[in-house]
């Protein structure tokens, strides 16, 4: 009698500490509350282990967790005879399962609490629970999206009382879900609570929602219920349609954003000056190597101070390839103006001495360059997933290009630049020195490939024939854009890049690569000049 | 009318080529088959596979001098028209393994079977005949570089631009070409082949005309070149070159001129590709890197450029040191070889090792006849 | 087959522009120019840089596209609707500014290309352009007075030998309108008139329309003036009424 009392109060006690109506000092409430569960586990027996778990479940001791985890990584050990059950934590230490509190003098001969699958899975829907009450709310999180997967009838009283009680928006939408769902999957359900769980599933994007409703479609009866659950579906559909869209331009963007980093210093060593410098991929390729050769520095003095590695590779990388260029164009391209076809064998030439240079000093594999913490990882926003490291080689993109517009319209340097190209004899005449000139916009565009390759570092893999993979496209985002024209490159880079992406879903990336080509191929015939095509006589000259 | 144009065509310098390819024709199938192998003239059988290689390289060299040397057009593509004359022979090659492959399968090549493919794609049909197939080897080329051309022509994209897109294109067939789907053994391409027109692909004797044919080809292309140079056609296409504008003002259609060489250009190509695949024994989709239709283009560079004999030689000499940079030691220095050569030559040798040499004879011969009949031309260039 | 010729003809003049307009982003290089050019005349085009000469010659002969405008040529041709080498097949020939002959070829190459025949590749490769007659070329060069160069390369050519190498080669295609820019520029005075004289031999038999900065020349060629400037026509009429125009004196002469 006293026993079926004391059960009583100690069920009562649990609810009422679930509702956190017992919020101060819970623990010596809950000390008692375990001792009957554990004491069933002295049984041996998987009925009674069963109940044991759903005990402790239902206690609201704080302990309960952890003695559930314990019990899946069967570290939650009982000795029959003293009649104690202690957890054994990570560090092998023996812990009282009452008070997980570290225990003087260990039972000699433990044995492990046995469980088979059923009750691991009993477990773990019962941690799903438990761990809605969880001030953790990153587990409050996962608590929820547990139910929504296990879509037990006998969650839905806990889950509304998480309902009421939760704060977190973003919580409480994962916890109507799981709502809904286990309305949907309830057999008892009223038909109004089914219509009801559908609309507010319909709202939700994810495949997970989307086969739940599927399945439930499958085998509902009701005739409007089926109604909702395709509309519902079809929506759902829609909706994953326009994000995925959403996505793939994205990730256009970012191809865009890359094409344009590698395509940015051909536009000015090309469009601005109209060489075709071949090795220009190669000066890529040298300032992914300058950035691996900085992290190595780090790596050997400043390992703490990793994540400025990028910070100190972007300059050097500028200096280094910008001074090959320039020592590219004094020692060969000087000699060869107006005589594009012979620059662009010569570069190729180049292009052979340097990535064979760079073989025989690093070798023929793959580098490693390392992510800095700030690139790493993403997030999700209305359920389309960015990563950090793409969005920061679009805003660097970006600076780029926009430092370049700001050094070619507001220096002296870019004012000299474009005196020269366009008209050599009459800048020389007003004493700009033309040589300097061609040799520092050389520099220029090579110093910006260079930058392009710390930025590519981070997303492809760093070898010799990093700079080959680019120059194709690179010559063809030029070209699209229009020679001679930044703004033409910046749209031609980002447009190829979008179109691209958008290509790939449905032709496949390398078909969808081959169809850009040809696509290209055929647009030069229509505007030989490109998109953005300067007109007049001074281009026929 | 031909005979005329024959006639014309061959001036010194063009019969003592003829000849000398004439001579090896001869001179290394004799030294390979009825010289004995330990003889100091014995010609090994893998040296005649290797120099059956260079004269492929050498026609390839040829065709893209015609374009290049002659018309302006510098081509980074051509090794495109060159492998795709090499996939039409290997496709015919492959066909002639039977049922002799891994598989055994009676019409389905080994990379089909092991692609779980069921039965022999359209395209493939008719490959099991040598006509057909050297039908194929002019056609599919040449119909590449006609409707490249008539596009690309006759909207006067020229020049840089033009480079460009033809190396674009060579790359987009390589990406397309690696494609298992494509039907054409992807990424290892054709090879293991058996048999050619019924005689084994590996004999001796095989090899022997095999090269044989190589420089027969080389000397007909070359009479080709040589007859379309000396032609009026000809000097259209250099003056297409020199001054693109004041031909058309002349009344010339620029583009047909451009098409029809640059056709005829693909068709030899896509020849030479085709006799380089049985003397190699393998075609795949990197005949179509980019980096290969440019290295075709130091052949011609390094040879001199619309000379027509130098692209043959530049061809050979580029190779040669190839073959003894890339064996052994020195493997590590090709590329700085190779590089270095595209600078060299660009800067210091624009002619070329034949036309610097025919400048040089030229100069020699100004100076003979100046002193011969001195005052009796009016003065040039006051 | 390009050609669209309209049904009766609008003019009898041999070449008839009228509105022509032309612009380079926003540069108006033509506005409005009308001009008639009758059979067998000689006209002298002047005008200060950027009035739009060299642009009414691209247009004549098909390089550059009118936005705006009529050119006909023999009242009705529609020029506008044709190709450069249509154009040279219909009879327009042109001298550049620049001479530009073939520098690699011979000098009797040169009138070779020029020579009128058939142009198509065939006829290149196999046909008449491969037998044509050695005293056509050389009737031509005689002319030109560079007969004894004849199998020299035109590269070796002085700046003037080209200009009347160019003039040979015009005279070979034997059209029925030459188009000549600047032919005197960068001569010596004895070159300027041996130049001078060759146009008017060449103008008995042909329609010619001349641009030209060098004023003497003008009057040594003593033909009809047509003063051009900002894209249209300022004054037109003999060389004296032309230079006694005040308008003309302020934007051209008299700077």
């Amino acid at each position: 009698m006293r026993g079926i009392f004391d059960r009583w109060t100690r069920r009562v006690v649990a609810a009422l500490f679930t509702l956190g109506l017992f919020s101060a000092s819970p623990s010596v409430v809950a000390a008692g509350l375990l001792d009957e569960p554990l004491a069933r586990l002295h049984a041996d027996s998987f009925p009674e282990t069963t109940k044991a778990i759903e005990e402790i479940a239902r206690s609201g001791a704080p302990e309960a967790e952890t003695l559930l985890r314990a019990m899946v990584d069967r570290r939650l050990l009982f000795d029959a005879s003293s009649k104690t059950v202690v957890v054994k934590d990570a560090s092998d230490k023996f812990l009282d399962a009452r008070t997980l509190k570290p225990l003087a003098s260990p039972p000699a001969a433990l044995s492990p609490v046995r469980i088979n699958n059923r009750l691991r899975g009993l477990i773990d829907a019962e941690l799903g629970t438990l761990a809605l009450v969880s001030p953790d709310r990153t587990r409050r999180f996962e608590a929820a999206d547990a139910l929504f997967r296990s879509r037990k009838a006998s969650d839905l009283k806990a889950v509304e009382q998480a309902i009421a009680r939760e704060k977190d928006g973003a919580i409480a939408t994962a916890l109507r879900k799981a709502h809904s769902a286990i309305q949907l999957a309830r057999d008892d359900a009223s038909l109004s609570d089914k219509l009801a769980a559908v609309g507010e599933l319909a709202a939700f994007t994810d495949t997970d929602t989307l086969g739940l409703l599927n399945q439930t479609l499958a085998s509902a009866q009701q005739p409007e219920l089926r109604t909702s659950l395709e509309a519902a579906i079809t929506r759902i559909e829609h909706q994953r349609q326009l994000l995925a869209g959403v996505q793939n331009v994205i990730y256009g963007l970012s191809l865009g954003s890359v094409l344009l980093l590698a395509a940015i210093g051909l536009a000015i060593t090309f469009g601005v000056m109209g060489v075709i410098n071949m090795a220009h991929g190669e000066m890529v390729m040298l300032g992914a190597y300058t950035t691996f050769v900085v992290q190595e520095a780090f790596r050997a003095w400043a390992p703490a101070a990793f994540d400025f590695s990028l910070l100190v590779a972007i300059p050097l990388a500028f200096v280094f390839t910008g001074l090959v260029g320039i020592a590219i164009e004094r020692g060969i391209i000087r000699f060869l103006y107006g005589r594009p076809l012979e620059t662009l064998l010569a570069t190729w030439g180049v292009s052979l001495v340097l990535q064979q240079a760079v073989r025989t000093t690093f070798g023929p594999t793959n580098r490693e360059v390392g992510n800095p913490s700030f690139m790493s990882g993403g997030f999700e926003v209305f359920g389309v997933s960015i990563t950090w490291g793409r969005l920061w080689i679009i805003v660097f993109t970006l600076l780029v290009f926009a430092g370049l517009q700001l050094v070619l319209r507001a220096t002296r340097l870019g004012l000299e630049m474009r005196a020269v190209t366009q008209n050599r004899r009459m800048a020389g005449s007003m004493g700009i020195r033309s040589a300097r000139v061609d040799a520092l916009t050389f520099g220029l565009g090579s110093g910006i490939a260079g930058i392009a390759g710390v930025a590519l570092s981070q997303i492809d893999n760093v070898s010799p024939n990093l700079g080959q993979s680019y120059i194709v496209d690179s010559f063809m985002v030029v070209v699209f854009g229009g020679v001679g024209n930044l703004w033409g490159t910046f749209v031609s880079a980002f447009a190829l890049g979008i179109a691209n992406k958008l290509l790939e879903p449905v032709a496949g990336a390398v078909l969808a690569k081959i169809f850009i080509l040809v696509l290209l191929i055929l647009f030069i015939q229509k505007r030989p000049r490109g998109l953005f095509a300067l007109k007049g006589r001074a281009v026929e000259a | 009318m031909i005979t005329k144009l024959l006639v014309d065509s061959l001036d010194r310098r063009a019969t003592l080529f003829l000849g000398f390819l004439g001579l090896i024709l001869v001179a290394v199938p004799l030294l390979n088959l009825w010289v004995p192998e330990g003889s100091a003239f014995h010609v090994p059988t893998y040296l005649v596979s290797l120099l059956g290689k260079y004269v492929c390289f050498a026609v390839l060299a040829l065709s893209l001098d015609l374009v290049w040397g002659y018309c302006g057009i510098l081509s980074l593509g051509h090794g495109a028209f060159f492998a795709l004359g090499g996939y039409a022979m290997g496709m015919y090659l492959m066909r002639q393994i039977g049922s002799r492959g891994v598989y055994a399968h009676p019409t389905l090549p080994d990379f089909m079977v092991f692609l779980n493919w069921k039965e022999l794609p359209i395209f493939w049909y008719g490959f099991g005949s040598f006509p057909y197939a050297l039908l194929m080897i002019v056609a599919v080329p040449g119909v590449l570089a006609f409707a490249f051309g008539w596009l690309a022509f006759r909207s006067r994209v020229a020049g840089v631009y033009l480079s460009i897109i033809t190396q674009a294109l060579t790359y987009a067939l390589m990406l397309a070409f690696f494609r298992n789907d494509m039907g054409l053994g992807g990424n290892n391409g054709l090879t293991d082949f058996k048999d050619i027109v019924g005689f084994p692909v590996q004999a001796q004797g095989t090899r022997a005309v095999l090269f044989m044919l190589s420089v027969a080809l080389l000397g007909m292309s070359f009479l080709l070149a040589r007859i379309l140079v000396t032609s009026a056609f000809g000097k259209v296409l250099v003056a297409i070159r020199d001054v693109e504008s004041r031909t058309r003002f002349l009344g010339y259609r620029v583009e047909n001129y451009k098409l029809v060489v640059f056709t005829v250009s693909a068709m030899l190509a896509g020849l030479a590709g085709a006799l380089y695949v049985p003397q190699v024994g393998i075609i795949n989709p990197s005949e179509f890197a980019p980096a290969n239709s440019i290295e075709a283009v130091i052949w011609v560079a390094v040879g001199g450029r619309g000379t027509l004999i130098g692209a043959a030689v530049g061809a050979f000499v580029v190779n040669l040191l190839k073959s003894v940079f890339t064996t052994g030691a020195l493997a590590a220095y090709w590329l700085f070889v190779l590089g270095g050569l595209f600078i060299l030559v660009t800067l210091a040798l624009p002619k070329g090792i034949v036309g610097t040499l025919e400048d040089l004879v030229a100069a020699k011969r100004k100076r003979i006849e100046e002193r011969d009949r001195r005052g009796a031309v009016p003065e040039l260039a006051e | 087959m390009m050609e669209s010729i309209a049904p009766a003809p609008v003019t009898n003049a041999l070449l008839y522009l009228d509105g022509v307009s032309v612009s380079f982003d926003g540069f108006k290089a033509l506005n409005e120019l009308s001009l008639i050019l009758e059979h067998g005349e000689m006209r002298a085009i002047i005008g200060p840089n950027g009035a739009g000469k060299t642009t009414m010659m691209d247009v004549i002969t098909g390089k550059t596209r009118p936005d705006l405008g009529t050119v006909l040529l023999d009242g009705r041709i529609d020029l506008t609707q044709v190709d450069e080498a249509a154009i040279a097949e219909l009879g327009i020939g042109r001298k550049f500014q620049k001479p530009t002959v073939f520098e690699s070829h011979t000098v009797a190459d040169n009138v070779l290309l020029a020579l009128k025949a058939p142009r198509d590749p065939l006829a290149a490769l196999f046909g008449i352009r491969n037998r044509m007659p050695r005293d056509r070329i050389d009737a031509v060069l005689e002319t030109v007075k560079l007969i004894d160069l004849r199998d020299r390369v035109a590269g070796d050519l002085s700046h003037g030998q080209k200009q009347w190498l160019e003039i040979a080669m015009l005279l070979a295609q034997d059209p029925k309108l030459l188009l000549v820019d600047e032919p005197v520029a960068g001569m010596t005075d004895a070159e300027t008139e041996t130049t001078a004289h060759l146009l008017r031999e060449i103008a008995r038999s042909h329609s010619v329309i001349v641009v030209e900065h060098d004023m003497t020349f003008v009057r040594a060629l003593g033909v009809k003036v047509t003063c051009l400037h900002e894209g249209s026509v300022l004054a037109e009429g003999s060389i004296d009424d032309v230079s006694a125009n005040e308008r003309v004196v302020e934007v051209y002469l008299g700077r």
